[in-house]
Formats: C-alpha cells, structure tokens, sequence
C-alpha cells in the first residue's frame, strides 16, 4: 500500500505541474506598434546569429558572423550608400587620375579612433601595409597588391598608385576596414588580443563578448559620423534557427533572418505574430546555379547545355524551393543594378525545343523513352555540398529532365570533401552551387580561361577568347558607361554559351520587432540593414531589462 | 593491490600512443583541410594564399611528420592553436606580453558540458534507481509496467523534437522558463544568488531533456539487478526473521543491486566531457559538443586532436577508477586482485 502512495506522489510531483503550467496562459495587453513615435537615443536591440564571429578583422577572419559585426565597429575609405553608388566613409572625396592610375582620397577633417586618438592617413598608409605584408595570413591581399605605390602626402591625404588602371579598385577600397596604427604597430596582426577587443571609429565599439553566447556593441561616442540612436547592438548566438524563431514569437529577441516556409507558411496564419513582428524582403547576395563539367562530353556540346537550359523550368524551381521568394536572372548580377543587360532574359521553359538540339547533337529516344548516342544513354550525377535549397533544387531538376529522358542521379556531399576531392579534381559531370551577386561587375576569376588551375575558381572550365577579352577590358576600364557596355556584352556571351544554367537569386527575408522605428520599407537595393545607425527603440516600447546598478 | 595500480597506469601510456596515432591518422583520411571551409570558396581569395597557410601550419608535410610534430608538442603539455581564424589555444589560457589573456577552447567549453552532464547524471541515477526498484519491488503490476514505458518513452522520444514542444510550452505559450541560452540578458546587474537560481532556470529544459533518455537503461539495470537479489537466499532469511519489508528493500537488497551501477558510473566519466551536438544547438549553449563538431567540420585538427586526447585519457582513468571502486565496494572482488 505505502508503495502506492509514493507513486501518487511522483504523479503529483512530476507529471501535475506540466498540466497547471499549461492552463495558466495569461493574456497580455494589445500594444499598437503603427502609432507615430518620437525618435530619442537608447535601447537595445537584440539579434540572434547562427554562428560566433571568429575574429573581427575582417582581412584575417573570413565568416559572415565576424563581417556583420566588424562592419559595425570600423570603417573603410569609401562605402556604398543605400542605391550602392560610392559614397563617402572615412574619406570625403577621391579623384582618379587622367591616366586612370592614380587615386588621391582626401580623409574627413577631425576623424578619431574611439580611443580618442586621432585617425590620419598614416593609419590607412598602415592598414594598406599590413594587407600587403606577405606574413600577414589574409586571403584577401590581391587586390591590394596591385597597388604599385602608396604614399601620404599629408595627415589628410592618401594616395595610391596602380601599375595599369584597375576598375574594380574603388570597389576593393569599400571592403578594407581601416585599422588603428597606434594600437597595431607592434603587435602580430594574426595572433593578437585586437581581433577581440577592437577599437574602431564606426558608430558602435565593442562592450562585451561573452565567449560563445553573446557580443554586445555600445554606441561610440567618440564617432564623427555621427551617434547612432539605438544604444546597444545585442548580438546573441543560437546556432538552431527553430529556436530563434521561439525566442522571437517570446519577443526575446528582435531581429532574424527567417526562410521562405516562415514567410509565406507560418506568418500569414499566425495573427499575434503579425501584429508585433515586421517583414522585410530584399535582394539576396548570391545566386544558385547548374553548372557543367566543360571539358567532360557531352557538355562540352553547347547544345547539350542550351537543350538542358530549356528543359528546366526556373519558375517551377523558384515556386518549389524558395516559395515564390527568389527571381530568375540571365547575367550575374545583382537584379536592379545598371550591371543587369536589359536585353537579356533566360531560357523559357520548351521541352519540345530542347529535343530537338538534343536531336541535333546526336540524341535518339530508345524504346524506354531515354536519350541515346552512340548505345550510350544521357546519364550524369548532380552534385551538391549538404545545403536543403540545394538539395531540393537538385531533385526538381532531377524530375523535370526525366520528363524529356535524361537519367539523372544526385549525391550530397560535406563541404571539404566536395571541394577537394571533387571540384578541384574536376571530376564530376554537374554541380549545383552558388555565386555571390558582386557589387563590382568584375568577375575574371570565375570565368577566364586562365582561372582553371587547381583551386582556382573557373573549375568549370570555361574558356571563349571574346569573353577574355572583354574581362581584361573591363578590369581597366573606369568610364562607368563604357564599362557597363563591356559587362553587357560579356553577360550575353555567356548566357548563349550556357556553361551554366541561372536557376534563381533569393531573396534575403528578415523579421523585425514593430518596436523598432526607422527602417525603410521597401527595403532599398542595399538592404534594410544600411542604416541601422538610424533605426530607433521609441521609449514607451523599450524592453525592461535588467538595469545596470 | 599497488604494484596492480603502477602496471594498470603504466599500461596506459602505450594505450595513449596507439589510439592517438590512429584518430590522428583516421582525420587526415577525411578529404580537404582547413583551408577548404565554405568561406574561403571566394573569388577574392586566391589559392596562393590558401597555399601559404597549408605551409604555416605544416599541412603540406606528410601525415606522419606531422603526427611527429604533434607528438612532440603534447609531450611538453602544449595542445596548440587552433586553426580558425581566432587561433584560440586549444585547452588552457595564454597571456601576451601586454597582459591580454586568451581562454583555451577547451577551457571555456568544458565546464559548461561537465555541469550540465553531472546534474544530468545525478538526476539519471537518483530517479532510475527509484523507478527502477520500484519496479522490482512491484514486479508484474500496473506500476513495474507504466515505468517501463514511461522510461522506454523517453529513451524513444526524438530529443530536439520534445526539446522544441518544451521550449515552446514553457517559453513562449507560457513565459515560465527561457528558451535558449545559459544567462539573461544583463545577469551581469544582478546579486550572485539571483545569478545562480537565473543560471538553474536556464538549465531546467537542457538537463531534463538530456537526463530522459538515460533512464530507461539504468532503471531496467536495477530492476533486473534488484529482481535477482529479492530471489536470493539472504532475503529469505531477512524475510523468516521477520524484518520489515523497507528494510529488507533498501539495506539488504538495494546495496548488492547498485554494485554494478559503480562501472556504468566510471565508464560514464568520459561522456562526462561530451556534449550533445542537437542539444547544444537547440538551447545554445557553447558546449564540447558543438566544439568539436565543428572543428570536424572546419578540419581545424588540434582542436580535434586534443578533445580526442583528452577524451581517450578520461576513458583509461574512468576504467580505472570503475575497477578500483569495485574493489572497494566488494570485498571478493579486492581479495581477487591482491591473489
């Protein structure tokens, strides 16, 4: 009998409480968010990010996490503003030389570190060395290494010097964060207590990184770009994105990066989540693609590669895995900027059409309704690194291609190993993988014919003498409508040559808390995130933390 | 008993060698290196400086000249930098000139993972040694069969699954416990009490979640060790001498079922230092887990190297300690070792 009573109490003790905590559900105040708010500084705002950053120098570090956050501590010379022309950063104005060679930057007058230190020309002179240093384990010094002289006339001034004229140049100025001299010249850049405990100039510097948890940045006082309004920049780390969306419906955190099922599934029915949570929806940073093996037959055919092209329908694969959220491109370029050839548009979906170059280049059906040359069936794997819109988009086009009587087979792979013992090695027939949308139209590395050794980034093995041509033009050409002309060209070319199919470019979504002011909706082409120094927490919408005693 | 001891540690040291020669050799099979990780798949990246970096850190050499190099680091206790971009030292802090200190990998991750895997533990034994002689003790009744599947419910319950349920229930539809993380947000502003019981609240979901699957095997351990004992000749004695049923279950019987839990306990001590990869992530907390998960992914191998160290060095002690705490606790077993 005792034995009973001590099983009642594990129930009551256990199992009661988990029913008592459900019923007690509270119903909280209705606020409404659209009301008019008066801007004033303080707050915080709290984001979650999936990974730690690594290190916040951003020539060393190479992750997403490390640039989001460094990119809120320092500056570079020059930025782009919100419709992604050059604007000015640090420096106020620059002039490009007649022969196109030299560029002279002029530094806003009064700049300083959040130390309170003076920020001069000597820093940048300082940071362009240090890129350079051949010690220095960045993966980014090419660019800088073009550089044939650099020098700083006076504390304003810095001056640089190419061998030939290098178009991609101011572009390449936009992404080095300039670095303190007086902090750096004696430490070892790649082993230093810096790459944590930075001192910028940009609106935030850091206050607090707890290791694996959480990066807090303050406003910077000291920055003569002005003070942003929002007091601190939360950063927190949730590696699980399912848990970010909990600690967001639980207003724990205010910003995230959502996917398309969060989007167009889970929000359109969830009315409380509509009422304190924002959406916004801009261009993506990359693109993903089909891309053929060119040196393996049979797609070293190119109409084998038009045939594929028409017999894949993006807007399926669009609607499929992205739910709609993404756009069919025909150049690599970001849709909206003037790099985009007008005049371009992609492949339609013709199945009849691609039979018939199928046919052309030597493709019989057999009585199993497969292509066949040669007593050779059409048969190739895709392949693809463990990434689910990958995956997904694979097998779409798996099906779509078994509809005309190609076999196709698709492997997934871990990162390193599809890198090295398959991409560098050259051996697999297809790819799905992804291109950032570059700011600058310059893309030699992917697709001159030159790029093909081991490591490099034409592992497709393209190579047309025109679009060399037009690659090495564009690099030295500044004249902005002439060089829109080249990469227009240089676009077209390569839509016709095919080597590889544009399946989509994503659109980057992100959830916002209402309590957050001052974003622009729609989002500009450079995104929702290029002012955040003006977005504002209204007082009477702040989150009642834990006051500092 | 001592000379027993010296042999069993000496006996360790070649064990260390040979199984740190083969996870050495095992990670250099996996395909690419550091230098291979999804970031660096960048244009603006050229292989000669992916090139540079395999030569700094010697991954141009061949593999054994490397587990050479490596070899003769650990023999001076030094663990290394880790090959991320950080270069965090793999297990203990280092101070530079200046008197900035860097905390090891290791040091930060460890004792979050061994604090949560001890509660764990401790919460794992205490209810299965309760369920599971209760369960003896009622053998073939409605209360031995419900724990039976209450435990083999949660030993089958996909973890990130209910994990996810919880965090929703008490988090969100609730606001009783917090979702994710180790801290509040400000915890720094409150008194060190308050700092502990917001620590213990954070620790609620993750604990139980981790403890639920471990109770089916140690509670049927003790039910069938218990099951064994009660059909034993002494009980009947302790039964013909009339002495009460507690006593019988808790002196006489519990105390010789619980003797083989003591070598579950020392071949759990180097799980002690492992975390859960689904479960770090899901309730973000820079565990083992993730620590080396990720090193795998990056390739980063003295990180890898060293958990991989440290692990197998914990599991030879835990033997150890599992067979000494035998000795100990039973007195046949002590008086084998000293023939």
């Amino acid at each position: 009998m005792k034995k009973n009573v001590l099983f009642f109490n594990f129930i009551v003790i256990f199992i009661l409480p988990l029913f008592i905590i459900s019923c007690s559900k509270d119903t909280s105040e209705v606020i409404d968010y659209s009301k008019e708010f008066e801007n004033s500084f303080g707050g915080n705002l709290i984001n979650a990010m999936a990974g730690e950053p690594s290190n916040l120098i951003a020539m060393i570090a190479g992750d997403s996490a490390s640039s989001a956050i460094a990119g809120n501590i320092f500056n570079s010379l020059v930025k782009y503003d919100e419709n992604l022309n050059y604007a000015p950063d640090l420096a106020e104005s620059w002039k490009i030389s007649n022969n196109q060679k030299t560029i002279t930057f002029k530094l806003k007058n009064g700049l300083q570190w959040a130390d309170g230190i003076p920020l001069t020309s000597a820093d940048v002179l300082f940071t362009w060395k240090l890129i350079t240093n051949p010690n220095t384990r960045t993966p980014y010094a090419s660019d800088y290494q073009l550089v044939k002289k650099a020098s700083t006339p006076d504390p304003l001034t810095f001056k640089v010097t190419y061998e030939s004229s290098y178009a991609p140049a101011l572009d390449t100025w936009t992404s080095l964060h300039i670095l303190p001299k007086h902090i750096l010249k004696d430490e070892d850049i790649n082993n230093t207590f810096f790459s944590r405990k930075p001192t910028g100039s940009s609106f935030y510097k850091l206050d607090k990184w707890i290791s694996g948890q959480q990066v807090t940045l303050k406003a910077n006082n000291k920055s003569v770009l002005g003070v942003p309004l929002i007091e601190k920049l939360i950063s927190r780390i949730i590696p699980d994105t399912s848990s970010q969306f909990l600690e967001l419906t639980a207003d724990n955190i205010d910003v995230m990066n959502i996917n398309p099922i969060q989007y167009q599934r889970v929000f359109p029915a969830r009315k409380d989540l509509q009422q304190k949570i924002a959406l916004y929806k801009e261009m993506g940073n990359g693109y993903t693609y089909l891309g053929f093996n060119l040196k393996k037959p049979p797609f070293n055919d190119i109409r084998v590669r038009q045939a594929l092209n028409y017999a894949i329908d993006k807007d399926e694969v669009i609607k499929g895995v992205l739910l709609g959220l993404g756009e069919p491109i025909s150049s690599p370029y970001k849709p909206g900027t003037r790099w985009i050839n007008p005049n371009l548009s992609p492949y339609p979906y013709k199945p009849s059409k691609a039979l018939e170059l199928l046919q052309e280049a030597g493709f019989k059906k057999n009585n199993d309704g497969i292509l066949m040359k040669n007593g050779k069936p059409l048969k190739f794997e895709i392949i693809t690194n463990q990434n689910k819109q990958r995956e997904m988009t694979a097998v779409v086009i798996q099906k779509r291609l078994q509809d005309i009587g190609v076999d196709v087979s698709i492997r997934v792979i871990e990162w390193a190993s599809f890198v090295n013992r398959f991409i560098k090695t050259g051996d697999f027939d297809v790819v799905v993988l992804g291109w950032s949308l570059s700011l600058d139209p310059d893309q030699y590395n992917i697709w001159h014919s030159s790029q093909q050794g081991p490591g490099q980034f034409n592992f497709l093995g393209y190579s047309n003498k025109n679009v060399d041509k037009l690659l090495e033009l564009g690099r030295e050409e500044l004249n902005i409508s002439k060089r829109e002309k080249i990469y227009h060209k240089f676009s077209k070319y390569l839509l016709e040559d095919s080597p590889i199919i544009y399946l989509y470019a994503g659109y980057s979504l992100s959830a916002v808390h209402k309590r957050v002011k001052g974003i622009k909706k729609p989002a500009p082409p450079a995104g929702i995130y290029h002012n955040n120094y003006n977005w504002f927490i209204p007082k009477p919408l702040r989150r009642n933390e834990i006051s500092e005693r | 008993m001592i000379s027993y001891l010296i042999k069993r540690i000496l006996w360790m040291i070649p064990m260390l060698i040979g199984i740190s020669l083969v996870s050495f050799f095992i990670m250099h099979l996996a395909p690419g290196d550091v230098t291979s990780s999804e970031a660096s798949f960048n244009p603006k990246a050229s292989e000669e400086s992916r090139q540079k970096l395999r030569e700094l850190y010697n991954l141009d050499k061949p593999v054994i000249i490397q587990y050479g190099l490596w070899v003769k680091r650990i023999a001076q206790l030094d663990f290394g930098n880790s090959f991320a971009s950080h270069q965090k030292p793999v297990l203990w802090e280092r101070t530079d000139k200046s008197g900035n200190v860097t905390k090891g990998l290791i040091q930060e991750s460890l004792p979050i993972t061994l604090m949560i895997n001890l509660l764990g533990i401790c919460i794992i034994f205490s209810i299965s040694i309760f369920l599971g002689t209760l369960s003896a003790v009622r053998q073939n009744t409605w209360v031995d069969r419900s724990i039976t599947l209450f435990v083999f419910i949660g030993f089958a319950i996909p973890g990130f699954w209910l994990a996810l349920l919880l965090m929703y229930w008490t988090g969100v539809s609730n606001q009783w416990l917090p979702i994710s993380g180790l801290h509040s947000l400000g915890y720094q502003n409150l008194s060190n009490f308050d700092q502990f019981t917001d620590l213990l609240k954070h620790l609620i979901l993750p604990v139980s979640i981790s403890s639920l699957s471990g109770l089916a095997g140690i509670s049927l351990y003790v039910r069938n060790g218990m099951l064994d004992i009660l059909h034993q000749d002494f009980i009947t004695t302790a039964r013909s001498k009339g002495l009460k049923e507690s006593k019988i279950v808790f002196i006489h019987a519990l105390k010789n079922a619980i003797l083989p839990l003591i070598t579950i306990v020392g071949l759990s001590i180097p799980g002690l230092i492992g975390g859960s990869v689904i479960a770090e992530s899901i309730f973000a907390i820079p565990g083992m887990g993730k620590l080396f998960y990720d090193s795998v992914l990056m390739r980063d191998f003295p990180v890898i190297m060293g958990i991989l160290t440290i692990g197998s060095f914990l599991t030879l002690i835990g033997n150890l300690l599992a067979d000494i705490g035998y000795a100990w606790a039973d007195p046949r077993v002590r008086k084998g070792l000293v023939k």
